[in-house]
């Protein structure tokens, strides 16, 4: 948990996924066509990845991926995201963090 | 004007009288029937009474001069008289009446008329040609008439069968239903191989579905009803919002089927066909919903239009995010199955990776079914509760009219096999 808290802080847009998983892979296009650059984190590339992922199903979201932070907070996964960006919220949330945008 | 169908009066005339001529010089060969020559007479005064008394009320059709032949090509016309006698609607005029006269003219010349025609004499040599030639025409259209009788006999036969068939399948279904449980191998239904599980959640879905169709229409008309009637605020703002929780009713059913299969969700089976023709990822696409909806719902202020406008591009976003990730579903799904050496019939483990992988279709299908909650919703917060009743009204009218589009559609007009 330590360490997804400390990589979710690193930088204003995190997002922990799994290299085979499409819905995180829906999730990178979805920022793609905002015209952000999230930071990825492939559980299924870090050494840590199993303890990692257990982590973040304790957060409450099952599958544990995609899990996106903006700002250090936690806002969920995809149907949050979704949510928040059909209601006009989410590019809002990005901008104080002004390097991640092209 | 001369018209075609004294030409034909004159045709049958000439025959009549050919005929008579020809029975009167040929009376005395010892193989000459005279009961034929008397039916023939017979036939042909029928077809001239019969003839004459129509005249009157036949209207004249237009001449086609041929130019290959030189001569007018009235049997042409003969094939258009069927239509034009239906047209006209008239009772006294029957098609087949005159199609009679002439077969009855058929039938029984056809033993004499070789010799009683064939022999060249001075007798209208020439008028024996061209009539040959009507009758020859007569003799096929004929024929096109009675296979076309034919086949539309057939093709009536056909649909009666499959009406006998569905009721019989809709009451089996009803028994089934009935019975509460469709169970293992009980029912001979194409869903085989599927635990009782999945068929109880998916007979569950259609009944409920079969239920929520019916209060839905109630909601669209009680919203037409309301609008036109122009009622207050409130009362619209009651309705609004009872179809607003209709569609969550729906969207819940749907994710409760999804669990038991999602494949079933995919084919969207319980829809109609033009319902089905537009479905992207088991249900209508958000951004077609909003395409549908603004034009119905003007005007709109200019804040409403700016509002509009950021959900119709994230709309259009979301969706294009999810149709990838499912594209990419597909590859995976594919690459996994098609990995490995193929030829030796051995595939289980390919097959149960891609078990694990498909697993992900059933969050693709909640996804887009919260993309499209998420977009009524949005809707409903930007629009005024009248524009709202509006919106709703139109979209359940969208749909009623896709419905419709594929009852049409199934009963056009087809050529019989």
């Amino acid at each position: 948990m330590d360490k997804v808290m400390r990589l979710a802080s690193e930088n204003g847009l995190v997002l922990f996924s799994k290299s085979s998983c499409c819905l995180c892979y829906a999730v990178k296009i979805l920022f793609q066509e905002i015209r952000v650059t999230p930071t990825v984190h492939e559980l299924d590339q870090d050494p840590e990845g199993r303890e990692m992922e257990s982590a973040l199903s304790r957060l409450g979201y099952s599958p544990p991926v995609p899990a996106v932070f903006i700002g250090g907070k936690l806002v969920g996964s995809t149907n949050e995201v979704m949510s928040l960006h059909l209601s006009g919220g989410l590019i809002p949330l990005l901008k104080p963090n002004h390097s991640m945008l092209n | 004007m001369f018209s075609f169908y004294n030409y034909v009066l004159c045709c049958l005339f000439m025959l009549f009288f050919s005929s008579s001529l020809y029975i009167s010089m040929y009376c005395f060969l010892p193989d000459f029937k005279l009961s034929n020559a008397y039916n023939i007479n017979l036939t042909c005064t029928k077809a001239a009474s019969i003839i004459s008394s129509r005249s009157m009320d036949f209207p004249s059709t237009q001449f086609v001069p041929s130019r290959t032949m030189g001569t007018y090509e009235p049997i042409h016309q003969i094939g258009m008289w069927g239509e034009n006698f239906k047209s006209i609607d008239s009772p006294n005029i029957s098609p087949s009446m005159i199609v009679d006269v002439a077969n009855k003219l058929e039938n029984e010349s056809e033993t004499t008329s070789h010799e009683l025609l064939a022999p060249s004499g001075k007798y209208d040599q020439d008028a024996s040609k061209p009539l040959d030639k009507i009758q020859r025409r007569l003799a096929q259209n004929r024929e096109a008439a009675r296979k076309s009788r034919l086949r539309k006999k057939t093709y009536v036969q056909q649909l009666e069968n499959s009406r006998l068939k569905l009721i019989q399948l809709e009451q089996e279904l009803e028994r089934a239903r009935q019975q509460g449980l469709y169970a293992g191998g009980a029912l001979e239904v194409g869903h085989l191989g599927i635990s009782g599980a999945v068929n109880t959640g998916i007979a569950a879905f259609e009944m409920g579905y079969e239920r929520w169709m019916e209060e839905q229409n109630k909601l669209i008309c009680e919203l037409r009803s309301a609008l036109n009637a122009q009622t207050s605020d409130i009362e619209l703002r009651i309705l609004v919002e009872s179809g607003m929780s209709h569609y969550l009713e729906l969207f819940r059913m749907k994710s409760g089927v999804a669990k038991a299969d999602v494949f079933y969700v995919m084919s969207g089976t319980w829809k109609t066909s033009a319902e089905r023709f537009f479905s992207w990822i088991g249900g209508f696409r958000p951004s077609e919903l909003l395409k549908v909806l603004v034009p119905q719902i003007d005007p709109l202020t200019d804040h409403q239009i700016l509002e509009v406008c950021n959900l119709k591009q994230s709309c259009q976003q979301a969706e294009d995010a999810l149709s990838q990730g499912m594209e990419k579903l597909q590859e995976t799904v594919s690459a996994t199955l098609a990995s490995g050496q193929m030829g030796q019939g051995t595939y289980l483990p390919q097959v149960a990776i891609a078990m694990e992988k498909l697993e992900a279709l059933v969050n693709f299908v909640n996804q887009a079914d919260h993309l499209r909650k998420e977009t009524l919703q949005q809707m409903s917060y930007i629009l005024t509760t009248r524009q709202a009743a509006r919106g709703l009204l139109a979209l359940g009218e969208y749909i009623q009219r896709l419905q419709a589009l594929s009852t049409v559609w199934a009963n056009r007009p087809r050529e019989p096999a």
